[in-house]
């Protein structure tokens, strides 16, 4: 066997063995899937709160705007005069009180909602524009407006999106094409920090074990480092699809068994609550299985397989870098914000700009930044980008990568054999000399 | 006797830091050969150079004859100063994989540590984890791992320290034996006295530089300087105190120190070029009975601090 498949194996075998490692994988599924019952239950607790709420409606225009819903109760106290009402509302300990001046039509700012907690945001919205369209209405009729003239009036356009080559798509394939970015960048960002932060660890281990000179006296710094990358990332995939099959036989089963709507639990997100109408209505659940046809499929598995692999080498080497010239995991933090920094950039640029506009200038430099390409990238792809810039993106990630394990594997062969000392960046950079 | 090992005019910088300058040296094959010096001195760098873990800046080594290459690893067996197994990983997958690293077959490993385990009384460790054993069962896997593959030239830093005196003893042994067996073996130390009996050849090395190298015997006869502890039953102090006076003014004369029954007179006398031991004798005898004549071999650590304090 040569000796990086042996140090692959040895690496994939401590990893896959050690207690921590089996109990988070097999724990995680669990304790995501109950987190996620937890919170579909806890919503569902949070929406069956009920408010009794006193309305004093000086103007007693807005008696209709209140109607009492399964939540809420309206109290109209408009005939006891705004003191006694919020005696009342106090003592029985409502949820508040709204009073609306006689002079709300002309100075807005008399509408005013007391209460003993700051009342949920949603709430007051949703009140909010009740009163708003009475009181637009109210102006239209007085203005000498037919409401009804006026309701016949509206119209609602949904533009269609085609390209010059005839192909049509549609708002929900932005949707879908956001999803699949979203979820791969994603993905991404969360396995380079887990199983980045491994190979860091195992480094590390060996230092602090005093073993590693023993085995660079046998093997090249270079093949260890790559052996512990490739064996770690080895067993980060083998996690990976253990959390997926796991994750997902529990999920079946348990809203099988329980009856429960698990995806009510993140209703909280509009893309969320959007998927789920989808789910609801079979010709958008047809419609989407067509956008997703429609999506560039070999360009996404492709590009996922290249910036996904290219990223998490280009960051995994320099978690070994950092492995190496550090004593212990305390002395990690302050190498940690080169990692960390372009990772959220590129999570925030992925998720503000890319799906705000995919060819913007900012979503376009940053996918061909090679620290951050690898993420904003993916997410881009399914949007269809230009072929120079793939080719220019992927160019420049390779070439960087090639730098960064230069990089890594140089600071590798002289930090290893560090103890001691705290280094620091400019340390980092002599080293590079030796 | 042939060199095994040849280091030729090896430099190394780290940095603006001169760990080794023009450092040769000729390690002979079948010896024991002591690279000795204080801590900093460079040793390590040069063990590290020799393992190809370091480059060389400048110079070259040659094993065998040939310039390194990747394929000497697996003729060389290395035990750093700094040691350690994996904790966590069972002893016999250990030194399973440890010389897999080596280039050695997994079934010639097998049978190659099964022997070492039954010769050391360790058999019954192989399923057991590291950090189940203690520090001194552990330092006997480390010198299995280090032998195993059966390597021509073994190097040893600092082999004793942190070794318990009952493993040092055997290690010390089985080092010996493996000597008898055609292994060459280098130390590396700065506590001399520790390796001095054992070695042959010694180089010493001081702040980056060989200050000195050759055959132990040869080294110490060159600094012996015919120098002599005495002892002597004195018959009359005063005609004695003459005496005395009379050597120390041809003769570096100081006070003895070494054990005896008796109340003697004891000196320390370092005659160099200007006398004899029977001249000596000579002297003693008509003032005394002379119970102690000992000639003063000097240990590599006074040959080194002598040799220091001259190259400064």
């Amino acid at each position: 066997m040569s000796i990086l498949s042996l140090i692959i194996k040895r690496e994939y075998i401590a990893r896959v063995r050690n207690k921590s490692f089996l109990i988070m994988t097999f724990l995680s599924p669990l304790i995501l899937v109950g987190m996620i019952f937890l919170i579909s239950y806890l919503t569902q607790l949070n929406s069956e709160d009920k408010r009794t709420i006193v309305v004093v409606d000086d103007s007693g225009k807005f008696e209709t705007v209140f109607f009492n819903t399964e939540q809420t109760t309206y109290v109209n106290l408009s005939d006891q005069g705004l003191e006694a009402a919020k005696e009342v509302a106090n003592n029985d300990s409502y949820y508040g009180l709204i009073h609306i001046a006689d002079a709300a039509f002309d100075e807005p700012n008399e509408v005013v909602f007391y209460g003993n907690e700051t009342p949920a945001f949603g709430f007051i919205g949703s009140i909010e524009k009740r009163i708003e369209k009475k009181m637009t209405d109210e102006n239209l009729i007085a203005q000498g407006i037919d409401l009804n003239t006026l309701e016949t009036a509206k119209t609602s356009i949904d533009i269609q999106i085609e390209n010059f080559s005839g192909e049509t798509s549609s708002k929900m394939s932005n949707w879908v094409k956001a999803g699949f970015g979203g979820a791969a960048g994603y993905l991404l960002m969360m396995f380079i920090i887990i199983y980045g932060n491994m190979v860091m660890r195992s480094v590390i281990e060996e230092k602090t074990n005093r073993i590693i000179e023993v085995i660079i006296s046998s093997v090249k710094p270079f093949q260890l480092m790559l052996g512990k990358i490739l064996g770690t990332t080895l067993a980060g995939i083998t996690q990976f699809a253990i959390w997926v099959i796991v994750g997902g036989i529990l999920l079946v089963t348990l809203s099988a068994v329980f009856g429960m709507d698990a995806t009510a639990a993140s209703a909280a997100s509009p893309a969320a609550s959007q998927a789920q109408q989808i789910a609801e209505d079979p010709n958008m659940m047809i419609e989407l299985l067509q956008e997703v046809q429609k999506l560039p499929l070999l360009q996404l598995v492709l590009g996922f397989f290249i910036y996904f692999i290219g990223g998490y080498f280009l960051y995994s080497s320099i978690y070994a870098a950092i492995g190496a010239a550090v004593d212990n995991e305390t002395d990690t933090q302050q190498f940690m914000l080169p990692i960390i920094m372009p990772l959220m950039l590129a999570i925030y640029v992925g998720f503000f700009a890319v799906i705000d506009n995919p060819h913007g200038t900012v979503a376009t430099v940053f996918s061909i930044i090679p620290l951050t390409s690898p993420i904003v990238m993916l997410m881009r792809i399914p949007f269809i980008v230009p072929g120079w810039q793939l080719a220019l993106s992927i160019t420049l990630l390779v070439a960087s990568f090639v730098f960064t394990v230069w990089f890594g594997s140089k600071i590798y062969r002289v930090g290893i054999l560090m103890y001691g000392k705290k280094p620091t960046y400019k340390d980092l950079i002599k080293w590079l000399k030796y | 006797m042939n060199s095994l090992l040849i280091a030729d005019t090896v430099s190394k910088d780290f940095g603006g830091f001169t760990a080794l300058n023009k450092v040769s040296i000729a390690v002979p094959e079948g010896s024991i050969f002591g690279l000795l010096g204080p801590n900093g001195a460079g040793k390590t760098t040069l063990i590290r150079i020799i393992n190809q873990i370091t480059m060389p800046d400048t110079g070259s080594v040659t094993l065998g004859g040939e310039p390194l290459q990747q394929h000497h690893i697996r003729d060389i067996g290395y035990m750093p100063e700094e040691r350690g197994l994996y904790k966590s990983m069972k002893v016999g997958e250990q030194v399973l994989y440890l010389a897999q690293l080596k280039g050695m077959s997994k079934s010639e490993a097998k049978k190659r540590a099964k022997h070492w385990f039954e010769k050391l009384e360790i058999g019954d460790w192989w399923g057991k984890k590291i950090q189940e054993l203690s520090k001194g069962q552990a330092q006997k896997i480390q010198f299995v791992v280090t032998v195993m593959h059966q390597p021509k030239l073994l190097i040893f830093d600092e082999p004793f320290s942190g070794f318990d005196p009952i493993n040092a003893n055997l290690i010390k042994d089985e080092i010996l034996q493996l000597r008898q067996e055609g292994a060459t073996v280098i130390f590396s130390t700065h506590r001399m006295e520790s390796v001095e009996e054992l070695c042959d050849h010694i180089a010493l090395i001081n702040k980056s530089n060989k200050i000195l190298d050759g055959e132990v015997n040869t080294i110490k006869r060159a600094y012996q300087n015919n120098t002599f502890d005495i002892g002597v039953q004195v018959f009359d102090e005063d005609a004695f105190a003459k005496a005395q006076q009379h050597l120390s003014a041809t003769f570096n004369v100081t006070p003895a120190q070494f054990k005896s029954l008796g109340n003697e007179k004891k000196l320390r006398v370092e005659m160099g070029a200007k006398g004899t031991p029977n001249e000596l004798l000579k002297v003693l005898q008509s003032h005394g009975q002379v119970t102690h004549f000992v000639e003063v071999i000097p240990s590599v650590n006074d040959i080194f601090i002598k040799t220091v304090s001259q190259n400064r």
